[in-house]
């Protein structure tokens, strides 16, 4: 593969070829699905890639738009209705690589909010209904493009990469709409853990079930391919046992006390009779 | 931002509060006042999103509070750029939720 | 005075302003008279953990009211974001006390108590300043949601002044219901941000009717984006809850119609720019 054509390939588009080879016809071409599978597992890939001929100008390299945000519905959607009736859950390994949600006039106007919540509620409903749902991050996993792809999984795992950043909003915007310069925004998350963009401090939030080391983040190498396919498989099995699909994993760092004592006291004071 | 603190004396002879209340938002120019029952005197806490205003909120709550007939009370104040009339206001809205109104000195500005 | 004039005034002083009224009003006023009572509230003083080191005035609250109650006698929740405190913006606390009592809800639900939600959106979206804590709430509360829906409806009502953006635009839309007054805007990215990624042209963050064309409560009620337009009226807000209620939980809510939402995206003309009537007329065929 000669580099002109790999610099249009991003590394989730790469990771996807990899670990789920081609992709399944009837898809737009910004998303990619295989089905294929772990072990003994069923397993259903998804990645949201970039494509330069979107037919929405402002979705083509890589944003999750309105195009993304219902056929990603639909693809989980299928996925749970196919396996309706039967003992097995089909697991869903959303590779997540996305810069952001995509910004646009038509996009507003066509509803693109909608198409997220498509997209969030299909992953949603099929964690609730016993899919095992795991989120590999190998690049950006931004804002509104992340809630609807990969922040509904029931694990989340990422590559220790600086390549690999979770956040709100990208820094130039979060700049200008906090009334700060980046560098006071940068210096702010040296101390404030909910503020940085690196995965070390997203994973200290307790949000990530484990960051991966592999050798070259760009370029799936047979030991990374091993690597990653095993800490997948070991995602599916720790949810094996799970009773509940709900996202209290995500609550275990002393950095989310404060939405601990919240849910705690909420549950304390919910049934009572006593009012003010 | 700063964060200021005021105690004054509760007259022995008023009746202790019952009630708390909550007045106010944290929104451009306004502010929120909690007041709950206190043990033993009036204790004020300010946080402030405007510094050096530290003598203004001083003579304000001196004049509110300094020669009043209230009961203890511990009343927190957080306040977004909130004038000292707005403040005043705020106050004065909490003192007449918890019927204290009456106890308020005569001010004439 | 003619008789129309007549009623027109009588209506006007009769209303009510549901947008006048701060988060913990909205509430009170959305429950059934008396059975409002505020869960972790601001005596609690669990506010945010990470404004003060930024030189931040916390409210005590957190900007979110959490009020458990009735609502036509029916066990409820109601959850208000104060638009006023840093925009409505959801920070660690504010969000958990929203997926949290959704959380509850859900569980009241598995234990045969049918405790439906309102939800009051007034949000610019994630609290900046507390970024992926802020997300991470936001995600749980899509969770909690889609989790709760499947029991009661969860209806949701944006009525202004701040609307409905960010990561809570797709809240409002995981809702098995929606209200919008005239005067409320719900869409995905405020316009200051679309206008820095893509362009004065593309979209005047200044030009206040161009925005409320494509994202205010009466286009979106055109597009059948969203259920209701209502009146800024707190006792119409409240009929139309309850009308709404009525209608059980949807067969399938907007955001699992996927063929549908396809098949109209495919018909539309994706390379002219957007209009209002275009986004009304795409959706215009097949309303479920």
């Amino acid at each position: 593969m000669n580099s002109a054509r790999q610099a249009e390939i991003s590394r989730g588009a790469r990771w996807f070829g990899a670990l789920a080879g081609p992709a399944l016809a009837g898809y737009p071409a910004s998303l990619l699905v295989a089905d294929g599978a772990l072990g003994t597992r069923p397993v259903r890939w998804i990645a949201v890639v970039p494509d330069a001929h979107n037919r929405f100008e402002r979705a083509r390299h890589g944003e999750v738009g309105l195009i993304e945000g219902w056929h990603l519905a639909r693809a989980v959607q299928e996925v749970v209705a196919a396996d309706a009736g039967k003992p097995a859950r089909t697991a869903i390994i959303a590779i997540v690589d996305v810069a952001s949600q995509a910004y646009g006039r038509r996009e507003e106007a066509y509803g693109i909010h909608l198409a997220l919540a498509a997209a969030a509620g299909a992953y949603a409903a099929a964690r609730l209904a016993g899919h095992p749902v795991v989120a590999l991050i190998v690049g950006k996993a931004m804002s509104g493009a992340f809630l609807a792809h990969g922040y509904q999984a029931g694990r989340i795992v990422a590559f220790d990469d600086p390549e690999v950043m979770v956040h709100a909003m990208g820094k130039a915007s979060a700049a200008r709409i906090t009334l700060r310069s980046v560098e006071a925004l940068t210096a702010l998350a040296e101390t404030i853990p909910p503020m940085a963009y690196d995965i070390k401090n997203f994973a200290a939030l307790g949000l990530l079930s484990a960051t991966l080391n592999v050798a070259d983040p760009d370029q799936p190498q047979p030991a990374d391919l091993d690597l990653v396919g095993q800490a997948l498989q070991d995602m599916l099995a720790s949810m094996d046992a799970e009773a509940e699909h709900d996202l209290s994993t995500r609550l275990g760092s002393p950095l989310r006390q404060a939405s601990q004592r919240v849910r705690e006291l909420l549950r304390l004071q919910w049934s009572q009779t006593v009012t003010e | 931002m700063e964060n200021l603190s005021y105690d004054f004396a509760a007259a022995p002879a008023a009746v202790p509060l019952q009630r708390r209340v909550l007045v106010g938002v944290v929104g451009s120019g306004d502010l929120e006042v909690l007041v709950e029952p206190a043990a033993a005197q009036i204790r004020i806490q300010i946080c402030t999103s405007v510094d050096g205003m530290a003598s203004i909120w001083q003579a304000l709550m001196q004049r509110v509070f300094g020669a009043a007939a209230l009961p203890a009370m511990r009343i927190d104040i957080n306040d977004f750029g909130a004038t000292p009339g707005v403040v005043r206001l705020r106050l004065e809205q909490a003192m007449e939720e918890l019927g204290l109104s009456d106890q308020q000195p005569v001010d004439k500005i | 005075m003619t008789t129309n004039q007549e009623t027109r005034l009588t209506a006007l002083l009769g209303q009510n302003s549901f947008i006048e009224l701060a988060a913990r009003e909205r509430s009170r006023q959305l429950l059934d008279a008396g059975s409002g009572r505020e869960l972790v509230g601001p005596f609690e003083r669990l506010s945010s953990p990470w404004l003060a080191q930024q030189g931040v005035v916390t409210q005590a609250d957190d900007g979110v009211v959490v009020t458990k109650g009735s609502f036509n006698g029916q066990s409820c929740v109601v959850l208000a974001i104060e638009g006023a405190f840093q925009g409505g913006s959801l920070g660690e606390v504010g969000g958990a006390k929203i997926a949290g009592a959704l959380e509850l809800a859900a569980l009241d639900n598995r234990n045969g108590i049918p405790t439906m939600a309102i939800i009051v959106f007034e949000t610019g979206g994630v609290r900046l300043q507390e970024a992926n804590l802020g997300l991470a709430a936001i995600a749980e509360i899509h969770s909690a949601i889609v989790d709760l829906r499947r029991c009661q409806p969860v209806i949701g009502i944006v009525a202004g002044t701040v609307g409905c953006f960010g990561g809570m635009s797709i809240a409002a839309a995981l809702c098995s219901y929606f209200i919008v007054t005239r005067e409320a805007r719900l869409g995905l990215n405020g316009p200051a941000v679309i206008e820095q990624e893509a362009g004065i042209a593309e979209y005047d963050s200044r030009d206040r009717s161009f925005i409320w064309s494509i994202t205010g409560g009466e286009q979106r009620a055109l597009s059948g984006l969203v259920d209701v337009l209502a009146e800024d009226d707190v006792q119409q807000i409240r009929s139309h809850v309850a009308q709404l209620l009525a209608r059980g939980v949807p067969r399938m809510h907007r955001s699992e119609q996927t063929a549908r939402f396809i098949s109209a995206l495919d018909a539309a003309d994706a390379a002219t720019q957007a209009t209002p009537g275009m986004a009304r007329a795409i959706y215009a065929q097949g309303a479920q």
